[in-house]
């Protein structure tokens, strides 16, 4: 009853006939087979994402954000983290305006130590994104690994790795991340906590996250290995790991993609939310979140942009990558349309 | 001729009872489906041996346990004298997976939609550490493809190509023994034509042993040198086909053979069969088929009939004769 | 290339389909799934549509029922129920229609059904919103639906759920349903593809039987050759989107002119057939979007000559039937 989509690849393959198998269609078989590159522009994948204006927009800001993060020593006018170049006499500098006391002028003004919001944003941004990506990574491989070995394996092992799973599932994530923080804390000598900061981070978020990874692929493993080509890996005495990795994982990735880009918003959002605790990157190496811990302080005593620039900068970086994560999920799953 | 496959006392049961907590609160007893019952069968080298049956008869269960996918619950499978649930000779193991292939059913479904053509046909040769190389191009021409078809991945086929890369991975190891599982009934009937024409070939030139599984009677009377009908996991009759399909003797071959729309039964008003299959779980006393049979008796009601011999033919009916 | 059998025009077909056209528009280009179809199906006849996956067969009977999924729409030509036109009706007095007029049985039958409705209810439903009657009348009527299309103790099954029934048993109440309102025509879908040899036997049977009684017309589309032949009175095979031949089931299956359908029955593997080797048609179907001119068979084809490869393609001329071909078979 669904009618024959070209994306569909069964009606429009059926009609592929090799020169062998008979003398159908001619055209088709000398037609020289077009590059990889031009393959992936013409795929449905890629008109997809050309036809969709907010995919192209959040893309194309999601882009921007990245790249002016990777490259914030070049690009960013002051460097926050050297207090040899700092002037507190460049304190509150509203944006645009000349300084008072030095005549400089910020885009977007500096704090109350003199520091260029625009560069503390650009670098705080590396961090958020660091660890946004480092936590979802994490959390990609650990739980992508446990669905695969639940999915697969399934009687005890699932039911220990999926009991865990709903375990964790009933509390907060920004809870379980915070439990997590403090025990880290607890364990780490006062010396290196500044410099552990982040990578406490980065655990604390990932093993927050995990879950989800390990449901969508323990679901997606569990339809797979009942295929017949997993039958016939087995069949030809294959070991259950290199069905798990070079079979089923091939297969499982689609959604992993989709909950991994809408994982890392989720991912910056919680990063910022514990820097903005207190729990998080230290002041000395602001993280957004931090920045827009700092700047509440003076939201009422006017210094806005202290606040509202960085917190901007968090929405549009956690929206566009959300956004792009959605029009992924519609993408790659034609059905769910 | 020599027995390749001697399949004994074949049996298997699943379990089909509700989880562990459900069966406590509604009190019920555990549920068992007994899927295959006590078959016993050969099959010599060279032949092609056809089972058929409906849905709920066993047949594909049996072609997994053969292929080893699973376990049998009890009886035995050996094949050229290695049964893979008991030997322990890691040498004589690696030896069957070589000599037992298996064509699956679904051929959207049968090969990894991520994997190049020519890493599908040499997995079986490559994952043992042999050398795989040309071997894909060699295959893929040998089953009416063209070898530079390798290097495309499954989609940019048709069913029927599909079906023949499938075959070709079959062959790559040099195998002796091919289970087939419904290899067409998922391809038209000009495909389907094709694929059977390319198997027959295959089994002629590579002198190949196929046990072929097929619910459909009249597709295995083109190739089969013995068919095999099953009825809710029992044997109940075995015959070369034109014994089978000229002197029917169970009385379930011959309600298939009646059913079976013909090309020219034009406007045919013959009295369909009475029934349904019954549930495997709830399966009737004595003689499965006694409930649809028109020759039923007390004693079909009372015992389940063995499989005797008759006129070149092994049926399991109290009154065939 | 002349008329076969002039059809003696007795009564006015219920369904008339003239050069229908369906159409997918998608971004490589316009799909054909359904291109310039035409037969007609009289009361009480059954009209076997046949042909292989792609071939455009459950896309006709989809635009006649009109539950074509989008983007997939009627582009041109005529369809007509008792004389009326209803392509272009709109989508409310077509869910009348259907139902009321046209009764649909599909492969599955869980899609007809609905799962959470007792099968008496369902009956009595479509009964009610159809037919002059009050609801005990509906019930009475319903228990005699499921009677008779031989549902054992229909009066106790009426309170069923349509899992409780066995694959046969819910395509049974599927017929029941399709037939409840007193259609004039019903559309059968591959009715017995999912079903057992032995089952589909008695659903065919039945359904004939229903029709012949109450003069239904049937649009019967399915793959398999043998239901073609067993049940239906006369055959449309479609090749690519297209009519390849129309006739009387008989004369097609015996005498087929179009060399596709001389293949297809050739490599049909027969019981009443010896061993051997099946004969098969090279290639496959060519791809929707990307026809080839002139005849659609011709690249697969082993009487093609070189006018067959040229526009305009052959057409069935008459309108009895016939074959679309140019160079069609000698009657044997």
């Amino acid at each position: 009853m669904i009618p024959a989509r070209d994306s569909d690849p069964r009606p429009a393959a059926d009609a592929a006939p090799s020169r062998k198998e008979g003398s159908a269609a001619p055209t088709e078989a000398a037609r020289p087979r077009p590059s990889r590159v031009a393959r992936a522009w013409d795929s449905d994948f890629a008109h997809n994402f050309r036809h969709s204006p907010v995919a192209m927009a959040s893309a194309f800001v999601v882009a921007l954000l990245i790249c002016a993060a990777v490259f914030a020593p070049l690009v960013s006018p002051h460097d926050p983290f050297d207090p040899g170049s700092l002037d507190l006499l460049n304190g509150f500098s509203a944006p645009m305006r000349p300084n008072e006391f030095t005549g400089d002028v910020f885009w977007l003004g500096t704090d109350d130590q003199g520091r260029d919001v625009f560069s503390t944003i650009l670098h705080g941004m590396r961090i958020s994104l660091f660890v946004g990506f480092a936590a979802v990574l994490f959390a990609m491989i650990l739980g992508v690994a446990l669905g695969l070995l639940a999915g697969y394996r399934g009687g005890w092992t699932e039911t220990v790795i999926m009991r865990v799973a709903d375990v964790q599932l009933t509390f907060p994530s920004i809870l379980v991340a915070l439990l997590i923080f403090g025990i880290a804390k607890g364990v780490t000598p006062v010396e290196y906590r500044d410099q552990m900061a982040i990578w406490v981070l980065i655990l604390a978020i990932g093993l927050s996250d995990w879950v989800q990874f390990a449901r969508v692929v323990r679901g997606a493993t569990l339809v797979e290995k009942n295929k017949e080509y997993v039958q016939a890996a087995r069949l030809i005495g294959r070991s259950p790991g290199a069905i798990m990795t070079r079979h089923i994982l091939p297969n499982v990735l689609s959604p992993v993609l989709v909950i991994a880009t809408i994982s890392l918003a989720l991912a910056i959002i919680a990063e910022a939310t514990l820097s903005f605790l207190g729990v998080g990157a230290p002041p000395t190496t602001p993280s957004l979140g931090t920045l827009i811990r700092i700047g509440q302080e003076f939201l009422f005593s006017g210094e806005w942009w202290i606040l509202l620039f960085p917190a901007f900068t968090l929405l549009a970086l956690a929206l566009s990558v959300n956004l792009l994560g959605d029009w992924l999920r519609d993408a790659l799953n034609p059905r769910l349309r | 001729m020599t027995v390749l496959v001697r399949i004994s006392n074949l049996t298997r049961v699943f379990d089909v009872s509700k989880p562990w907590l459900n069966r406590v609160i509604e009190r019920l007893p555990r549920a068992t489906l007994t899927a295959v019952r006590g078959v016993d069968l050969e099959i010599g080298e060279r032949e092609v041996y056809a089972l058929v049956g409906e849905s709920g008869s066993g047949k594909s269960t049996i072609g997994k346990m053969v292929v080893g996918l699973l376990p049998p619950s009890g009886g035995s499978v050996e094949i050229d004298g290695v049964d893979p649930a008991r030997e322990t000779d890691r040498e004589a193991l690696g030896r069957l997976r070589a000599d037992v292939q298996m064509i699956f059913q679904d051929p959207y479904a049968s090969l990894n939609p991520r994997w190049k053509v020519r890493d599908i046909i040499n997995e079986p040769v490559a994952a043992r550490g042999g050398d795989a190389s040309g071997l894909a191009g060699r295959l893929l021409e040998k089953v009416g493809l063209d070898a530079e078809d390798g290097e495309k991945f499954p989609h940019e086929f048709s069913g029927g190509q599909r079906q023949r890369i499938g075959i070709a991975r079959a062959l790559a190891s040099g195998p002796r023994f091919i289970v087939c599982d419904e290899p067409t009934s998922a391809l038209d009937v000009s495909v389907q034509a094709q694929v059977l024409n390319l198997m027959s070939d295959l089994k002629d030139d590579l002198g190949l042993t196929l046990l072929f599984i097929s619910h459909d009677l009249t597709i295995v009377r083109h190739m089969a040198d013995k068919i095999g009908v099953l009825y809710l996991g029992h044997l109940v009759e075995e015959a070369p086909p034109d014994e089978l399909f000229g002197d029917p003797k169970h009385p379930y071959t011959r309600m298939l053979l009646a059913a079976a729309p013909r090309i020219d039964g034009f406007g045919r008003e013959a009295e369909p069969p009475k029934g349904e299959i019954p549930d495997p779980i709830n399966p009737p006393p004595g003689c499965a088929f006694n409930p649809r049979c028109a020759l039923a008796d007390e004693v079909c009601r009372a015992r389940h009939p063995e499989l005797r011999s008759l006129r070149g033919a092994r049926v399991a009916c109290h009154f065939a004769e | 290339m002349e008329a076969t059998i002039p059809r003696t025009e007795a009564a006015e077909p219920v369904l008339s389909i003239r050069e229908l056209v369906v159409e997918i528009p998608t971004r490589r280009g316009v799909l054909r799934p359904v291109d310039r179809v035409s037969f007609d199906i009289a009361p009480g006849e059954i009209l076997g549509v046949v042909g292989e996956s792609g071939a455009g067969k459950s896309m006709t009977g989809n635009a006649v029922i009109g539950i074509l999924d989008r983007p997939a729409r009627i582009a041109s030509g005529e369809v007509r129920l008792n004389g009326a036109r209803i392509d272009d009706a709109a989508p409310e007095s077509l869910r009348a229609l259907r139902g009321k007029e046209m009764g649909m049985i599909f492969q599955d039958p869980l899609t007809s059904l609905n799962p959470l409705l007792r099968i008496g209810d369902q009956l009595s439903e479509t009964m009610l919103a159809h037919l002059p009657v009050g609801e005990s009348e509906a019930r009475e009527r319903a228990v005699a639906a499921l009677d008779e299309v031989g549902i054992p103790g229909a009066s106790q099954r009426v309170r069923g759920y349509p899992h409780e029934f066995s694959g046969g048993m819910r395509q049974r109440v599927v017929i029941a349903l399709a037939l409840c309102a007193e259609p004039s025509l019903v559309i059968a879908d591959e009715p017995t593809t999912a079903l057992d040899v032995s089952v589909q036997a008695q659903i065919i049977g039945l359904l004939k039987r229903l029709c012949r009684e109450r003069g239904t017309a049937v649009m019967l589309i399915t793959h398999d050759m043998g239901v073609i032949a067993e049940a239906a009175d006369r055959v449309a095979v479609m090749y690519a989107g297209r009519l390849a031949e129309l006739g009387p089931v008989r004369d097609v299956i015996q005498r087929p002119r179009h060399p596709y359908t001389d293949g297809l029955m050739g490599s049909t593997p027969l019981a009443s057939r010896g061993l051997g080797r099946l004969r098969q048609i090279p290639g496959a179907m060519p791809r929707l979007g990307n026809p080839p001119p002139g005849c659609a068979f011709a690249p697969r084809c082993p009487k093609a000559r070189d006018a067959c490869r040229l526009d305009p393609r052959p057409e069935i001329s008459g309108s009895g039937g016939g074959a679309a071909c140019l160079f069609p078979m000698e009657a044997a």
